[in-house]
């Protein structure tokens, strides 16, 4: 049992990466304009449906597709906050999350029976001829289609955290998370600066769910798996910090391995729940404080 | 006098709800001065205020800028008109920096185009803000905080600049030299409405002031006029003042 662990760490850090990116987009959504988007998971769904249709069938690199699939879902996080959770954010916070949790579960259970009807519910993975390359270190396995989706999530949440210190309407998105009400008598259009962060989240959903399909699989039916993953992240790591959230990926990833070494395969998603019950009783002051 | 005035507010009423927070109130501010508006907790000060600034819909009358309507124009296009606010509480954004509040303060296209000129105006103004300026600010005092919330409404470019309780929560020295700051600003041309509980510091520095009482205006005047008349001293500068 022990001899597997320091494998089985180097397999949870990978995964605690993509954690990290899934929870960073559903951090930033619920961060900004209080709204919890709980089809999170079915828009990383839809990330990785994306990647898959590409190499299907036209032959494209899944890593390569990303440049496709982010913009992709960039336009379809902005159709989305404009039909639907656009709607939501005239409302106070409290208002605001009980709403959009309605919406969000009609729109995971609209996006779930979507996707059976367009690629049925196999379960999906990206095959590429490097799919098998592993490389030692330390006499440990480390696969590279995994090792480079980690490199690319790091890569991606240090773009994302530029974007919100040093672009203009990032630190508007900010300011706007900060307190909207002042944000909109600095001059911003708080709106606007929701459809942006939107947007931004949900092409964060989509990059993740290009990296689950290449080194993992997705099926229709992931979303609820991947909403539940990144909440946890996120109460473990609060809001406001990209870095912090990707940290928290890590950690959860690591738990996750530890677990399922010493527990056995089946404790692998318990420990997640675990930690959200620890972190609910020491932090009463609820969820998603700062 | 021009023909009208910078900002006019006619027979204006406002409410939360079922609460009716305003009730016709007429009230105008000329180019270049310094108004200040009174009145005890509850009068309606805020609520007027969040009601030019665009945040709050007035239930009836109208809200004039240089003679056009703002009705339905939204806050952050009320900003880009020329009017800035400086809201009661600070209410910075607890996780940027100094420099970030006065770079998000210039956030209109035409307070963009003169940024780097603004910002040096707003340095001089408050010097502490430059040496500061790395700093998150939760990490600052209350005055420098207050500093800051009038540094990053500056930077808007305003013709009329509203204060909301800027002293409030303040040591009394920090006061004055806020207030002393606004001397200063109005100097530059910047038109100034400033709502105070210190009514002995805004009549002062206010060239003419309304009284608020219950969502009405209640008397108007110039600071002398007010700081003479019976009624204010005793409603608004306590008995001992009424005898003085």
């Amino acid at each position: 049992m022990i001899a597997v662990l320091p494998q089985q760490l180097v397999l949870g850090l990978l995964i605690g990466g993509l954690y990290g990116l899934a929870a960073a987009g559903l951090s930033l959504v619920f961060g900004v304009l209080k709204v919890l988007n709980v089809a999170h998971g079915e828009l990383i769904m839809l990330g990785g449906y994306g990647a898959f249709w590409l190499f299907a069938l036209a032959g494209v690199d899944p890593f390569a597709s990303l440049a496709l699939v982010i913009p992709a879902t960039t336009v379809l996080g902005a159709v989305l906050y404009w039909a639907l959770f656009g709607w939501v954010v005239r409302y106070q916070e409290e208002t605001r999350i009980k709403n959009s949790l309605l919406i969000g579960f009609g729109l995971a259970l609209a996006l779930h029976a979507l996707a059976v009807r367009l690629w049925t519910a196999d379960e999906r993975s990206i095959t590429t001829r490097y799919a098998g390359s592993a490389v030692e270190i330390a006499g440990l396995t480390v696969p590279l289609v995994r090792l480079a989706s980690l490199a690319v999530a790091l890569a991606l949440i240090a773009a994302l955290h530029l974007l919100l210190t040093r672009w203009r309407w990032g630190r508007a998105i900010r300011a706007a998370a900060d307190d909207w009400e002042a944000a909109l008598l600095t001059g911003i259009d708080v709106r606007r600066a929701y459809l942006l962060a939107f947007a931004l989240g949900t092409s964060l959903a989509g990059a993740a769910g290009v990296l689950v399909s290449v080194g993992y699989s997705i099926s229709p039916s992931i979303g609820l798996e991947w909403t539940l993953k990144a909440l946890i992240v996120i109460v473990l790591a609060g809001l406001g910090s990209t870095f912090g959230t990707f940290a928290g990926g890590l950690v959860l990833g690591v738990a996750e391995a530890v677990s399922a070494t010493v527990f056995g395969g089946p404790y692998r998603e318990v420990v997640g729940l675990v930690i959200f019950f620890v972190v609910l009783v020491a932090r009463p002051q609820g969820l998603f404080a700062r | 006098m021009p023909e009208h005035a910078l900002l006019e507010v006619e027979g204006v009423a406002a409410s939360y709800g079922p609460f009716l927070a305003l009730s016709d109130v007429t009230l105008s501010l000329r180019a270049g001065e310094i108004v200040a508006l009174l009145g005890s907790n509850g009068a309606g000060k805020s609520t007027l205020i969040r009601c030019i600034s665009g945040l709050l819909r007035p239930r009836a009358g109208d809200i004039r800028w240089e003679g056009a309507s703002l009705s339905g124009v939204p806050a952050h296009a009320i900003v880009e008109r020329g009017i800035a606010v400086v809201p009661e509480g600070r209410r910075l954004f607890p996780s940027m920096t100094v420099e970030e509040h006065l770079d998000l303060g210039a956030f209109a296209p035409h307070a963009r185009a003169e940024r780097a000129r603004r910002l040096d105006e707003v340095h001089a103004i408050f010097p502490v803000l430059r040496e500061r300026r790395k700093q998150l600010v939760r990490s600052l005092s209350g005055g420098q905080q207050q500093m800051v919330a009038i540094g990053r409404a500056l930077m808007a470019a305003p013709r009329l600049l509203i204060l909301d309780e800027p002293s409030l929560g303040l040591a009394p020295r920090v006061v004055e030299s806020i207030l002393g700051v606004l001397g200063e600003i109005n100097g530059r041309g910047v038109s100034i409405l400033l709502v105070e509980q210190n009514v002995h510091a805004a009549l002062g520095l206010a060239h003419r002031a309304y009284i608020l009482e219950s969502g009405r205006v209640a008397g108007e005047g110039t600071g002398r006029e007010l700081l003479d008349d019976p009624h204010v001293r005793r409603a608004y500068l306590g008995p001992l003042a009424a005898r003085s």
